[in-house]
């Protein structure tokens, strides 16, 4: 690789320290220390960087700048641009988007007898869950308890979440881990089928499964089997651009385009199921991101527009390792299970400088502060990182180790020349997960639009201000079952009037009264990259 | 200046900068992909690539996000292969060597060429799993074929015409569900969970005062 002088002096400097650092008990901060560092170093706390929401349910409340500007821009549509007396699809339940979520949800409203149907802009399993490496929480073991789960949930959140999707997640946590092993997903187990159980960041308890480091990925693949064998017909390829209520104002279908031949549809449903997932892909701040392709928070803009009210739009988690070098793969994801199993973050100078599994705010805020505010960075040629100890692994648990336990993560290093068993990588920061979203009840509906349920990383609350480790694979299990069940339930009870997409000139009246002019266009679909070609233009829509 | 290099895509010649991946280089060319790219962090099997050096007779495969570019690089993108997908209900199927005979029969007319292992984008022993399908060895495939993100290179690449992606997926479902042994301590919990065990106490978490709650966690024991 074409390491620096400087990052080789740097290297070698970790390497001197490996065995004193090994042997070192990081202490871990106080919660004044904690509450300190977030303020003066976590990129939620950049005022400028925050802008508030002029129209809407959310009116006067902050979201980022990015954010702010999709909320507030044109519908891709007019009213008038499609006849909603032509139903191209008619069903009972509506899920929109195909990730970890979306197929839970459509997997259970099928179980309980819906006719359902998954739309998708990109294809089933292109989504976060897919990349999911490190685990999902749950509270199955004797030293453990769903009481311990909720405390280390809800405190690592800051207390900000609602305690009763709190109590959902961690109550239906062990459920959702024996639903995945019966529809045979692998999990790490012993020879007596004991679930190998890890630290995550702010967990009391080793309550950490995983199937190697590809847990979302196992997770996810045998999801879409599951789908594809249960003949739940799956519109790939194909967005959901604007969502279409009926004369009663409930959510009853969805404008659908085609991402190709952007052919619009109209999709007439009793209940619709909002599981866009995330919006790393909108580069809050210039951060690079850990998100798949099609990260760019579309449910939030569809259900805002249609009147669902947002929750901890303003809260953002920014995971604390993404790659800092090789620039290939900058922003990509180091697993948090890399420091479960016992590297350490080591800065320029070889020294230890914090736990490694403070919460992932703290611990992002940390790194920042390393280098940012100490000077104890690591110059990559693209910015500063830090040093994530991984032979540390092998010091401390054998070789062979990192093979067996996070093999994708050894795989990605290796494509770009790097052996993680014997040279440490660098870190930094990278945009991870959208901590807020839409708001809903505990049976996963929005609280202000009826008939819309919405699950998955698009929904708000559920983790607070901040979510840890292994509990968002967590979420969309139960979430997304759970949204299943329920609309599949009231579907059964739901006669659709009228479609109209009266919304879209009422929001636009709205947004005339508040002064906003812009010819920017919602929902965003797909980012544009250029990588710096002077002959493109990176601000073109798709 | 940045380094720049030839590359041919689907062809047509374009010059890019040589720190690019193969997908930078195509959005550098002026694409907008929609197919062929998903995760972009090599999980999720969508942008799987054929290519040839010019000079070279070899043909390499890889992810295209997980590859630099490289001069006089020919790159045709292979963004949807028609696999076979059987259906299945896995709670009737039983990891008996007959239910492959039955999904996937061409698994047994292999003719042990290597292709797929030789083609395998994440470099797995593809031929080697799908033996073990064949044998009904489904533990061993299930661990051999595990690091498939499932492009559907190997599938290319088969005169056989096997599906080896979907071939594996099953034997994994197969061997988590059947084979693998059963966990007592989830099942316990579950069981625990369904009587209403902790019912009580997390009502009374909830609805502990802030100042309470906090004390709680700021001094909870963390296991070593």
């Amino acid at each position: 690789m074409g390491y620096s002088k400087e990052m080789l002096e740097s290297m070698a400097k970790v390497a001197a320290n490996r065995a004193a650092n090994a042997a070192l008990e990081p202490v871990r901060m106080t919660a004044d220390e904690k509450d300190t560092i977030l303020r003066e170093n976590h990129p939620d706390y950049l005022p400028d960087q925050f802008a508030e929401i002029k129209v809407g349910p959310n009116k006067g409340e902050k979201a980022p700048l990015e954010l702010t500007a999709l909320l507030e821009a044109n519908a891709r549509i007019k009213a008038g641009d499609v006849d909603l007396n032509k139903v191209d699809y008619d069903v009972d339940v509506l899920v929109i988007g195909g990730g970890g979520a979306g197929s839970s949800a459509a997997i259970e409203a099928d179980e309980a007898g819906a006719k359902v149907m998954i739309v998708t802009k990109l294809r089933i399993g292109d989504a976060n869950t897919m990349m999911a490496e490190g685990g999902i929480q749950a509270a199955d073991k004797p030293n453990d308890s769903p009481a311990i789960h909720y405390l280390d949930a809800f405190g690592g959140g800051h207390f900000a979440a609602k305690p009763e999707l709190v109590k959902k997640l961690v109550g239906d946590a062990p459920i959702a881990i024996k639903w995945l092993s019966d529809l045979g997903v692998e999990f790490d187990k012993d020879e007596n089928g004991n679930m190998i159980t890890t630290h995550g960041g702010g967990t009391s308890r080793k309550r950490m499964h995983a199937a190697k480091d590809y847990s979302g990925a196992e997770i996810m693949r045998t999801l879409r089997d599951e789908v594809l064998n249960r003949g739940i017909p799956v519109v790939d390829f194909t967005a959901a651009i604007e969502l279409i209520k009926d004369e009663n104002g409930n959510v009853a279908g969805a404008v659908l385009m085609n991402m190709e031949t952007k052919q619009l549809y109209v999709a007439r449903a009793k209940t619709v199921i909002m599981a866009t997932g995330g919006a790393g892909r909108l580069h809050y701040q210039g951060f690079p991101t850990s998100n798949h392709y099609g990260a760019t928070a579309d449910g939030l803009i569809l259900g805002y527009r249609a009147g669902a009210k947002l929750l901890y739009e303003d809260s953002l988690q920014y995971h604390p390792t993404g790659v800092a070098y090789p620039e290939q793969i900058f922003g990509a994801l180091v697993t948090e299970k890399v420091r479960s199993l016992g590297a350490k973050l080591v800065n320029a100078d070889g020294t230890v400088f914090m736990h490694p599994l403070e919460t992932r705010d703290v611990c992002a805020s940390g790194i920042i502060r390393e280098c940012d505010k100490r000077g104890n960075g690591v110059d990559t040629g693209s910015g500063l990182g830090v040093w994530l100890d991984t032979p540390m692994i092998e010091y401390k648990n054998g070789a062979g180790t990192i093979e067996k336990r996070i093999p994708a993560m050894m795989r990605m290093f290796a494509k770009f020349g790097i052996d993680i068993r014997k040279d440490p990588i660098l870190v930094y920061p990278t945009l991870h997960y959208q901590n807020g979203g839409l708001d809903i009840n505990v049976n996963g509906e929005s609280t202000t639009v009826k008939n819309l349920f919405v699950a998955g990383e698009a929904v708000g609350g559920i983790h607070g201000r901040n979510r840890l480790m292994g509990n968002s694979l967590l979420d969309i299990i139960v979430f997304g079952r759970n949204a299943g069940q329920n609309a599949a339930a009231r579907a059964k009870e739901t006669t659709v009037g009228k479609l109209t997409l009266a919304h879209i000139a009422k929001f636009d009246a709205e947004r005339t009264a508040a002064g906003i002019k812009t010819d920017a266009v919602s929902p965003k679909l797909l980012p544009t990259y250029t990588h710096g070609n002077p002959d493109l233009d990176e601000t073109k829509v798709f | 200046m940045e380094n720049m290099v030839n590359v041919y895509l689907f062809g047509k010649k374009y010059e890019v900068p040589s720190n690019l991946t193969i997908m930078g280089a195509m959005e550098y060319a002026g694409y907008q992909l929609v197919r062929g790219c998903g995760c972009r962090n090599g999980f999720c099997g969508a942008c799987a690539t054929i290519y040839r050096i010019k000079g070279d007779r070899e043909l390499k495969v890889c992810l295209a996000c997980q590859t630099k570019v490289e001069n006089d690089m020919y790159i045709a993108t292979l963004p949807f292969f028609p696999l076979v997908k059987q259906v299945y209900d896995i709670e009737k199927v039983k990891p008996t060597e007959q239910i492959m005979m039955q999904l996937y029969p061409e698994i047994y007319a292999c003719v042990g060429c290597n292709a797929c292992t030789k083609s395998c984008t994440q470099g797995l022993s593809v031929m080697q799993y799908i033996a073990y399908a064949q044998r009904g060895e489904y533990d061993k495939c299930a661990e051999l074929s595990f690091d498939c993100v499932m492009c559907g290179v190997c599938s290319s690449r088969c005169p056989a015409g096997i599906s080896h992606p979907q071939v594996a997926m099953l034997a994994r479902r197969l061997n988590g569900k059947y084979i693998a042994p059963a966990c007592g301590h989830l099942e316990n919990r579950v069981r625990e969970i369904k009587d209403g065990t902790f019912e009580e106490l997390l009502e009374s978490l909830m609805q502990k005062p802030l100042d309470e709650i906090k004390e709680l966690y700021n001094n909870r024991e963390i296991e070593k």
